[in-house]
């Protein structure tokens, strides 16, 4: 699993990679969580996770509901097909901010 | 990916011989389970289905013979690389009670308190994820015996499910269940094989379900497996014996229109 927050201006980019399982998805946690803490937004790129067990999507609900309390923006980039059908069987299609571009994200900024 | 070796089965069984003492109970099985495909293991009651899935799961060593599961081969693997290869199945087994002195909540994440060092908040959330997906979760506080049967059945199965496995083992799903709670956890099962691409081996005799989820049939009989095949080439063999267990339920249920169509006149 790749796991890394990338400043921009204005939010944190977290970019995640390879297979989010029972393994790594403390890492993943952690991450997501530590970053919430300094107070920025945050959009996590999907793009190259090529597999994510629930671990993972649990990880990413904790994310989400850490960064209401905190009434961050938070949201999700590049959702493959494979995660998004988890997503869907979990309905959790239908909570997340699911996003195709970046710029997508930074309009919710404003 | 390895050389040459097929990837495509997750379930790879040759010339499988158990014997009980002096009896002989499966008589040289072959079998393929492939990858992300619901397999269903029919015959009669006795014929060695339950046998075939504690082969399977390298609970019962057999007397000759080769199971490959994901990879490893059972027949030979140390008990360490069973156990390793068990964390990636999940078993939902007839009988397989929930432990009455637990929550549901607490039965579905046992495994994750005893094989992951997750956080407690991850394992919540993944509990509450598969309760969802078993439509099960308003019941997370309840005791097991304040379960209906259906309940019952669809909590064991999220138990099953709860470390995310690739191949998933039923023996009987439906069995006790009203054909309409029976027609729910059929749903179910094409639900996680759709959704999360999981294989998954069901042992069961009831016709509706056979053809409402199978993608491949097996059909056992005395230790030895008489026919294995699509649902179609199943209703569409001549087989005798085939034919009998198929004819031994109201017509109505099993028959395909088409084929029957294709019977009776006896073209194409
Ligand atoms: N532990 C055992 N010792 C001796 N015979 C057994 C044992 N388990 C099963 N058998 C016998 O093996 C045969 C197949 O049983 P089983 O695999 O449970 O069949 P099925 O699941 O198809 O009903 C039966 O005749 C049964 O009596
Ligand atoms: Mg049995």
């Amino acid at each position: 699993m790749e796991c890394t927050v990338r400043s921009q201006t204005g939010f944190d980019l977290l970019e995640l990679g390879g297979e989010v399982d029972l393994q790594f998805s403390h890492k993943l946690r952690e991450t997501i969580l530590g970053s919430l803490k300094t107070g920025n937004p945050l959009l996590i790129d999907m793009a190259k996770v090529s597999y994510i067990d629930s671990s993972g999507i649990a990880s990413l609900v904790e994310g989400f509901q850490t960064a209401k309390t905190s009434k961050l923006q938070y949201g999700l980039l590049n959702i493959s097909n494979a995660a998004m059908q988890v997503l869907t069987l979990t309905r959790l299609d239908k909570i997340f901010d699911l996003h195709s571009s970046t710029d997508q994200f930074k309009q919710k900024l404003q | 990916m390895t050389g040459n070796t097929p990837t495509t089965n997750a379930i790879t069984i040759r010339d499988l011989v158990v014997d009980y003492g002096p009896r002989r109970i499966l008589n040289g099985i072959n079998l393929d389970v492939p990858h992300g495909q619901i397999m269903v293991i029919m015959g009669q009651s006795g014929a060695g289905k339950s046998t075939l899935l504690r082969c399977i799961l390298g609970l019962k060593k057999p007397t000759s013979g080769s199971i490959q599961m994901l990879g490893t081969d059972i027949a030979t693997a140390s008990r360490k690389e069973i156990y390793k290869a068990r964390k990636q199945i999940g078993v939902a087994f007839q009988g397989g009670a929930l432990f009455s002195s637990m929550s549901v909540a607490e039965n579905i994440q046992l495994a994750l308190h005893e094989h992951t060092d997750l956080d407690e908040k991850t394992i919540q959330i993944m509990t509450r994820i598969k309760l969802d997906m078993v439509n099960l979760l308003e019941a997370e506080n309840l005791m097991p015996s304040e379960l209906s049967g259906g309940m019952a059945k669809r909590a064991a199965l999220a138990r099953a499910i709860i470390m995310d496995p690739k191949l998933l083992f039923f023996d009987e799903p439906s069995s006790g269940l009203d054909p309409s709670t029976a027609a729910e956890l059929d749903q179910l099962i094409l639900t996680l094989k759709k959704g999360m691409g999981i294989t998954i081996v069901v042992v069961t005799h009831e016709l509706d379900s056979i053809f409402k989820i199978a993608d491949h049939i097996a059909v056992m009989k005395d230790g030895n497996l008489i026919l294995t095949g699509t649902p179609q080439e199943i209703i569409d063999s001549t087989n005798p014996e085939i034919q009998g267990m198929l004819n031994r339920k109201p017509r109505e249920t099993i028959v395909d229109t088409d084929a029957h169509l294709r019977r009776l006149t006896g073209d194409f």
